[in-house]
């Protein structure tokens, strides 16, 4: 039998599967290894700050600075780039080196100060959003041949599909993500943490270590997103990326993980990705929607799962297996 | 259990103070390796005192505790769990959202790689469980297993992280008997591997039927610790409740009362209470009688609509009513007072004045203010009739003492005229003064015509007013005590008796 917990997670892949048949079934071309290259390459900055989302929702927080950090990271890296002539890959460590700690700092701040994350992460925000325009006010343009060489990194597939860089750096993200999850003690803390703190503090999860690491990992994964947008615009501007935090908190609902924390996949953020940028592209194929649209049915979404959710927790709770059933085995 | 080995856990002279209080004196425990200790006590007794002081959630202030020869001091749970002492709550400590298996082993994975292996994990879980005659799937979130399979993970983990003592805060009070036996056949197992189990509850039967030694707390107290072969209920209520349980002659009201106010039939509540049957009418005080845990506020709030019985019907001078809702059970000229006033009774921060009129204006709904010189004629009134002790009626109720709190919440229903008037341990954490006029008030209450249900553990207080006593005991009505009958004897008779004893 399929377990209660995966149900979500079977919900957001039928969503996907379905979606992408109707939408195949209006457009055929929308079967192409092109379109399936460019939902990976528009979405990839969006799906990698979604995972560092998943873990910090996992644990029943939040991250609301996600947008600001990419954005700084872009400009950062624009304006180092243009004054300075370091090569580029020791500005990327630099930059993640810089929001790793800036996440760090932050889930220290709520484990320690015992502040909500909302409060500590709208700081986060808006202090990143402020750097970035300390930084510069512009857009400034990157050029380097580094990005270049890239840039012009893919993989073509036989129908003409184009799988860069980014989006291979987005799937590989999810697949160490998954093995964290589920395979490490760090992984299994945070959904500890997310089940319920003070219990998993009487089971002897270290917070203090765990809350840190969680928006250690949000905070650089928001810097590696911010490096793969750079590369995707091939600019930095202080106005980029404002409420991709809340794209990323509707991909990590929409593929099943619980808002309360403790009960969701790594794997379900990336199909809600997938869903989000689907409906992206089926507006572009249509040509004469509005790209309001987008908004207006991930929020129909958005309320779907919520209502499956809410829908799946009393049914769980309706059907607890008797003691006596098993008293009898034993 | 075995005498001449020495003790695996030892507590000499704990002491515990609280600003004011002092919560532990010089308490002694000894636990042998294969015994169950059950640990008994009313409320405040300190049982869960001296539980946390073991355990490291509370520094003791005094004495030593001692763990196979050697002095030692916990300073957190988990620190005591390292020495080898674990504990499992009535709420279950474990994570819902996990599965069995990661319950079991959060933070000591089996590991391959670096990465932890689900696969060897279920696999020891099945062993582990296997141990405790449980064969449920270890990949199932927790939460979809009932409280007592929960609990025996619970306890599973707990002798795994262990394995010396192991202390069991009320395991039973949420389980139904099928669900007990399981948990006293893995508590069995646990006995015959050398554990010493420390066993808190308040259901009597069960200490008899599993446990070997009894310790009696009573005010912080150590009272006496009785092999329970050699023992009977009686002796140990008797200690619990710490009275000379003499009989005395009350001049109380006659037994012939008013007529029926109130007919319940089959009133009941899985899990809760057993269905029962109870007439009350005007001018009478029907006492509730039981240990703690034996159904006394259960009763209570189910008259009162606080929690919704499913099955029986309740009349009122005949009628057919329902009682849904505390507010229901108002609108019908039902008042109670609850057993916690602090969280389920008064509101701290407002005025005595407004905590007085607070149910009347309920009632009457928000929308109908009382008039002001109503309300200060009322909340005057009261406090003149119940001679509540105050500096003045605009001051926030939890300044007072306990027991004019009580007397303002008593003052709080009275206002609603009530016909009928439920009290939950009406006297508790009131000194003696305030004891003496609350009492006399039921009785003047009574005269007056009004029907009452006085749920108590005081056993003396409740055979001064009532006309009528029913006897509870593992949330059923095991007996009623009318006239002369009613007696402190009597009722600890009642409550200590088998009645399925008596029927083999």
């Amino acid at each position: 039998m399929i377990r209660s917990t995966h149900w979500p997670l079977l919900v957001t892949i039928a969503t996907f599967v379905l979606a992408y048949t109707l939408c195949a079934y209006q457009y055929p071309a929308m079967l192409s290894t092109r379109v399936l290259a460019n939902l990976l390459t528009d979405n990839a900055f969006l799906g990698i700050a979604a995972v560092g989302m998943t873990f910090v929702i996992l644990s029943g927080g939040i991250d609301l600075s996600v947008g600001s950090v990419i954005a700084f990271t872009g400009v950062f890296l624009a304006v180092i780039l243009r004054d300075t002539s370091i090569h580029p890959l020791f500005a990327f460590v630099l930059v993640l080196v810089i929001t790793v700690s800036f996440g760090a700092s932050m889930g220290a701040m709520i484990h320690y100060l015992e502040m909500p994350p909302f409060i500590v992460t709208l700081a986060g925000m808006f202090l990143a959003r402020g750097a970035a325009y300390v930084l510069s006010t512009d857009s400034v343009p990157i050029t380097h041949e580094f990005y270049d060489t890239l840039q012009s990194l893919y993989w073509k597939a036989p129908s003409g599909g184009r799988f860069r860089l980014t989006g291979i750096i987005m799937l590989l993200t999810f697949a160490a993500a998954v093995v964290v999850a589920h395979r490490t003690r760090f992984g299994q803390n945070i959904y500890a943490i997310g089940g319920g703190l003070s219990t998993a503090r009487l089971m002897g999860v270290p917070l203090a270590r765990t809350t840190i690491g969680i928006y250690a990992t949000s905070g650089g994964l928001a810097g590696l997103a911010g490096i793969v947008f750079s590369l995707y615009t091939s600019a930095g501007y202080s106005l980029a990326t404002v409420g991709v935090e809340l794209d990323a908190i509707a991909a990590v609902v929409i593929g099943g993980t619980l808002l309360t924390g403790g009960s969701g996949f790594v794997a379900g953020t990336f199909f809600g990705i997938l869903i989000m940028g689907l409906i992206q592209t089926f507006i572009v194929f249509d040509g004469t929607l509005s790209s309001w649209w987008t908004k207006i049915v991930i929020g129909g979404l958005l309320f779907g799962f919520i209502l499956l959710q809410k829908g799946l927790t009393w049914a769980t709770t309706l059907r607890k297996k008797p003691a006596t059933e098993f008293a009898a085995q034993s | 259990m075995a005498s001449d080995l020495s003790p695996v856990l030892e507590c000499r002279g704990i002491s515990k103070f609280f600003p004011g209080a002092i919560a532990l004196d010089a308490v002694d425990l000894a636990l042998y390796p294969g015994e169950v200790h059950a640990l008994l006590g009313e409320n405040g007794a300190g049982k869960s005192t001296l539980i946390k002081c073991l355990t490291g959630a509370y520094r003791r202030d005094g004495g030593s505790i001692i763990l196979e020869n050697e002095e030692i001091s916990p300073q957190s749970t988990q620190d005591s769990q390292k020495f080898g002492i674990g504990t499992v709550y009535q709420e279950v400590n474990l994570l819902p959202n996990m599965t069995v298996a990661e319950n079991l082993f959060l933070g000591r994975q089996p590991t391959r790689r670096g990465l932890i292996s689900q696969k060897r994990m279920l696999e020891m879980s099945r062993e582990l469980l296997a141990e405790f005659g449980l064969s449920i799937d270890p990949s199932e979130p927790l939460s979809t297993y009932s409280v007592a399979i929960q609990q025996v993970v619970a306890i599973a983990r707990a002798v795994e992280l262990s394995g010396k003592v192991l202390i069991l805060d009320e395991p039973t009070a949420s389980l139904d008997r099928d669900e007990v036996e399981l948990l006293f056949s893995v508590i069995e197992k646990l006995k015959a591997r050398g554990l010493a189990i420390v066993f808190i509850t308040h259901f009597l039967d069960q200490v008899f039927e599993i446990s070997d030694r009894a310790t009696v707390l009573r005010n912080g107290r150590l009272i006496g610790t009785r092999t329970l072969a050699n023992t009977t209920q009686t002796e140990i209520i008797t200690l619990m409740l710490g009275r000379q349980l003499e009989d005395r002659i009350q001049d109380r009201a006659p037994a012939e009362t008013g007529d029926t106010l109130l007919e319940i039939r089959n009133l009941g509540r899985r899990g809760m209470i057993e269905p029962f049957d109870l007439t009350i009418r005007k001018g009478e005080v029907v006492g509730l009688a039981g240990l703690l845990g034996s159904g006394r506020t259960e009763t209570a709030n189910l008259i009162f609509g606080a929690v919704q019985a499913d099955q029986g019907e309740v009349l009122l001078e005949g009628q057919k009513i329902a009682l849904r809702s505390p507010r229901e059970a108002v609108s019908q000229r039902f008042a109670m007072c609850p057993e916690d006033r602090k969280s389920d009774g008064i509101v701290g921060d407002l005025s005595v004045r407004e905590n007085i009129v607070l149910a009347l204006q309920a009632r009457q709904g928000w929308f109908r203010p009382l008039p002001k010189s109503k309300v200060n004629e009322l909340a005057e009134a009261y406090v003149k009739a119940l001679d509540i002790r105050l500096a003045s009626l605009d001051m926030p109720i939890r300044l007072l003492s306990g027991g004019n709190q009580q007397k303002a919440l008593l003052a709080r229903w009275l206002a609603t005229n009530p016909s009928f008037l439920i009290l939950d341990e009406p006297t508790r954490g009131i000194d003696v003064g305030a004891h003496a006029e609350i009492i006399a008030l039921i009785e003047r209450l009574r005269e007056d015509g009004m029907a009452l249900l006085v749920a108590s553990s005081e056993l003396e207080e409740l055979v001064a007013y009532s006309n009528r006593v029913i006897v509870l005991r593992d949330r059923q009505q095991v007996s009623e005590l009318k006239g002369d009958e009613i007696t402190t004897t009597n009722i600890v008779r009642a409550i200590a008796d088998d009645p399925l004893a008596e029927a083999v």
